[in-house]
């Protein structure tokens, strides 16, 4: 047998499968787009759900949202699992060796006996509201239509609990792993008044049955505002403060919350686009819910930042939520 | 400041489980209102006790790792044209049902763990099954992309996830999970947790790729044991929910034990599937159906109904049944695909002289006694230029869904049928399992989206066999479907190798 | 007595594994399959830290044993130090 006929013989028979070749034309596809794209159950399903006995078990009206194509979403990392968890390791890595360092070089106690307790107060109580966005997200996976979306969910959904973990284990660098701090930011998420918007906010949002609601109340409006006030303003304050040593523990939040936007800014934008139904529809609950947003957020941003500080994260939830043309 | 070491359980606890509070601005049952309706009585999910104790950060860090060494292995099957390496083609037949037949019940499995990952009042076990929903993710993804070089090179991988929504036989899983999806999320995590993924993997996962090692498929063997990694984790949860469920309330044991019963028998009657692929696709053969059966199913679950009857839990009655059915199962099961391989998105075939020689060596009680003769018939008709097959439509259980083709275990030329009638109708079942499961919820399973049903309904592209074949199902007829002789892929895979079909042959010699 | 068992992938890793296992645990049977290595005993099996690290000459963490595991029998109960297999029965 010569090489020739043997590449010949070899010439693929088709470039890709046929529901990204539909989608996408016949030419190799990409993984991304072969994992993700058209492989979610549609039709014939056998048995009605006996949680939700008027619903399908998929079904595109778990939401108000309405898409004539559920897949004309992207993910712009093109995150699918195996590309999802080696950005998450890498990131993982230089977390590890920041936290190591911290804790090698004792940096926490050069930290001021005030520059603690705000942490303790501000910041770690923090965990338990990403608990609540892990759930949040973890819904939007389960009863979202399509994988293109769904998966970025259940990413994102972990992710925050990655998230809770890191915020635990500063509380824990903080204390020598006595847990006192823990204790400590727990009391100040349960009683303390400057924590308590927030928390009921959290609680509300736990009861949303609209999943595409739940993604706006946690992903769009809260995350926003939250991430600003706490890892933008409350990183500067805290290193005006002399608590710069801070920020090698909070990079992997800063990080990840870059990473993220991208896809929430795409997936917002792509949905208001659609019709002038969604983008009414998802008008009103930005409204509603980031009326509530400031005013639950105000009493924790003043004792974390200062008095404007409510005003800068709102500036920067209008922005973001301009660019997607709301 | 000197630093206490923490170990795996405190931080596990510290991490996880105290991110929890107690709500008091909604009520805990707004908030998780799926936890009651099942009758199910959790007095405190504090006593939850965590399987593994893994935290994102580990998981991201092991996960990529395997991740990284995995599509390594992709890339170089693809690059050297791995799948010129297999045994011989028929064998792709066996991954080409893995794809369309199991590969989308990982992501049914992705979609109920999440749902239940949600649900579920507990921080402990909610998390444990976000990180299977994650898993299961990974899995049907990767076996996507195991499979996207083969696709390139044989038919019937193309169309994978349309086919399974729609195919008779594909209907058999999919109604499976369907089923396990629509249950309350206790019953969900006992009917794929524990009985699926604790009991029933291992048949499929473990004899099967060790298998697919044995006949040259590199990527198929590194997808299902690198799968099987995470599937460590998803049985240690799998027998955590059920301790968890008995220990919590005595009247919880009645309910799990029917659920216990319900679901080996119904994924039992799913593995039929993989019974046929180990005995007749694989060329070369590592164990029987039988064997691991066996071992995996027998062995394992005697070890385990032992460990389990401290709480009152018995082996399911069923499980006499499935025994019973060993020695036949995988027999019947080619009998009923080699029938309606015109209907089928795979090839089928007869096995050679020498293959039916090893089936009646690893089945001396039933091969040659109730299989072969009627296997010698069909390859005489073949050669006779006259291959049979079944222009009837099959009668299908109600519950499983796989045609009536099961004979009675007392008298194994009979076929088994049994018969309910419900608000006026007549259902039919291949089993005492399956019967007692419909009636035992007769509501539920007479939603099923029965495949014959509907194409006499109407509801799968016209009256005649092309529609439904053609254009409902999408098989490309005359090429994914019929015998594996004489297919595009058998010409393909003799021109990779320079050999004649045995066709050519035939007619050279004469 | 039940017979708890282990299957890793056969690689270079888990030949240390095997190695470690059979040196902590005498009475375990151990079986190689295509691609694969089943390791069972009666009624109970540990995997150390300690023995696995002194078979690789390297550090090594227990999760690290999910990388090449395959399945497993019995009641797992994991720390920081091992991971054993029980039937209490």
């Amino acid at each position: 047998m010569t090489i020739e006929i043997k590449t010949a013989t070899l010439e693929p028979i088709r470039n890709t499968f046929e529901h990204t070749r539909r989608r996408f034309g016949d030419k190799p596809a990409s993984r991304y787009q072969e994992a993700s794209y058209d492989i979610a159950p549609e039709n014939n399903f056998h048995y009605r759900p006996m949680w939700q006995p008027d619903k399908l078990l998929n079904d595109t009206s778990r939401t108000a949202v309405v898409m004539e194509d559920w897949y004309a979403f992207r993910d712009p990392r093109q995150y699918y699992y195996g590309t999802y968890v080696q950005a998450r390791a890498k990131l993982q890595e230089v977390t590890e060796n920041n936290y190591a360092f911290f804790d090698k070089r004792g940096l926490g106690d050069r930290l001021s006996e005030e520059v603690k307790a705000k942490v303790v107060r501000c910041l770690i109580p923090l965990r338990h509201m990403e608990l609540g966005a892990n759930m949040n997200n973890v819904l939007c996976s389960a009863y979202g239509t399509s994988t293109v979306l769904t998966q970025a969910f259940l990413y994102n959904g972990m992710d925050r609990l990655g998230i809770a973990q890191y915020l635990s284990r500063i509380g824990l660098l903080l204390d020598g792993n006595s847990a006192e701090v823990l204790t400590k930011a727990k009391d100040h998420w349960m009683t303390d008044p400057a924590w308590q918007g927030l928390r009921r906010y959290t609680e509300n949002t736990l009861v949303v049955e609209d999943w595409y609601e739940v993604f706006i109340a946690q992903d769009v409006v809260l995350d926003t505002l939250v991430y600003d006030l706490m890892y933008r303003q409350f990183d500067q304050a805290i290193t005006e403060e002399g608590g710069s040593d801070l920020a090698m523990l909070i990079e992997f939040m800063q990080e990840w919350h870059k990473d993220t936007s991208r896809w929430v800014d795409a997936t917002l934008k792509s949905t208001v686009a659609e019709s002038d139904h969604n983008k009414e529809l998802i008008g009103r609950w930005v409204a509603e819910w980031r009326e509530k947003a400031v005013a639950d957020l105000a009493p924790l941003a003043e004792i974390a930042v200062g008095d404007d500080a409510v005003n800068a994260c709102t500036e920067a939830l209008n922005q973001r939520l301009a660019k997607a043309g709301l | 400041m000197s630093n206490k070491k923490l170990n795996m359980k405190d931080k596990y606890r510290l991490l996880t489980r105290d991110l929890e509070w107690e709500f008091s601005y909604r009520d805990r049952k707004e908030i998780f209102p799926q936890e009651d309706f099942e009758g199910i009585k959790i007095t405190d999910w504090s006593k939850w006790e965590d399987p593994f104790r893994l935290t994102m950060d580990s998981y991201w860090k092991y996960q990529a790792e395997k991740e990284k060494k995995l599509y390594a292995i992709f890339d170089a099957f693809s690059q050297n044209n791995g799948q010129q390496n297999v045994t011989d083609a028929r064998y792709v037949n066996a991954i080409k049902l893995f794809l369309t037949g199991v590969s989308p019940l990982e992501y049914q499995a992705y979609s109920g763990f999440a749902h239940v990952g949600r649900q579920f009042g507990g921080v402990g076990a909610r998390v444990a099954c976000q990180m299977q929903s994650l898993d299961e993710l990974r899995h049907v993804q990767t076996q996507i992309h195991a499979m996207s070089h083969y696709n390139k090179h044989f038919d019937g991988f193309q169309d994978f996830a349309h086919m399974h929504d729609r195919v008779w036989y594909l209907s058999v899983p999919k109604s499976f999970f369907d089923d396990a999806r629509s249950a309350g999320p206790f019953e969900f995590m006992v009917a794929i947790g524990f009985s699926f993924e604790y009991v029933l993997t291992n048949l499929l996962f473990v004899p099967f790729m060790s298998g697919a090692a044995y006949n040259g498929d590199m990527a198929t063997v590194t997808f299902g044991f690198s799968a099987q990694s995470d599937e460590a984790r998803h049985m240690t949860l799998g027998l955590e929910i059920i301790k968890f469920l008995l220990e919590q309330h005595e009247d919880n044991v009645p309910i799990v034990q029917r659920w216990i019963n319900k679901w080996l028998w119904r994924g039992y009657r799913v593995l039929t599937l993989v019974a046929m692929m180990m005995d007749y696709m694989l060329p070369n053969k590592v164990m029987s159906w039988q064997e691991s059966f066996e071992v995996y199913f027998e062995e394992a679950a005697s070890s385990l109904f032992k460990d389990l009857a401290r709480y009152g839990i018995e082996m399911p009655p069923y499980a006499a049944d499935a025994i019973a059915e060993k020695e036949h199962l995988s027999h019947q099961a080619w009998s009923i695909f080699y029938n309606y391989g015109h209907a089928a998105a795979f090839h089928t075939w007869m096995p050679t002289a020498q293959e039916m020689d090893w089936l009646s060596e690893k089945y001396p009680n039933t091969f040659d006694k109730y299989y072969r003769p009627r296997f010698e018939k069909w390859r005489e008709m073949e050669e006779a230029g006259e291959r049979y097959y079944n222009p009837t439509l099959p009668m299908l259980c109600q519950t499983c869904q796989i045609p009536m083709g099961f004979t009675d275990m007392e008298n194994p030329t009979m076929t088994s049928y049994r018969q309910s009638v419900y608000d006026g109708e007549r259902y039919n079942f291949c089993s005492n399992g399956c019967k007692d499961i419909f009636d035992h919820e007769p509501e539920k399973y007479v939603q099923s989206w029965m495949p014959v049903h509907q194409i006499f309904q109407g509801n799968c592209g016209g009256p005649e066999m092309e529609d439904v074949l053609g254009d409902y199902y999408r098989i490309n007829l005359g090429v994914d479907n019929l015998d594996f002789k004489g297919s595009p892929d058998e010409a393909r895979w003799n021109g990779w190798h320079n050999l004649q079909s045995a066709e050519d042959k035939l007619k050279k010699a004469s | 007595m039940s017979k708890v068992y282990i299957a890793l992938q056969d690689n270079e890793e888990s030949h240390y594994i095997v190695e470690a296992i059979e040196e902590d645990n005498p009475d375990v049977t151990v079986i190689y399959q295509p691609a694969m290595i089943r390791i069972e005993c009666e009624g109970h099996m540990v995997i150390k830290r300690e023995t696995v690290e002194e078979k690789m000459g390297r550090d090594w963490e227990i999760p690290a044993l999910h990388v090449n595991l395959i399945t497993l029998g019995g009641n797992v109960d994991e720390d920081d130090d091992q991971l054993s297999l029980t039937w209490n029965n």
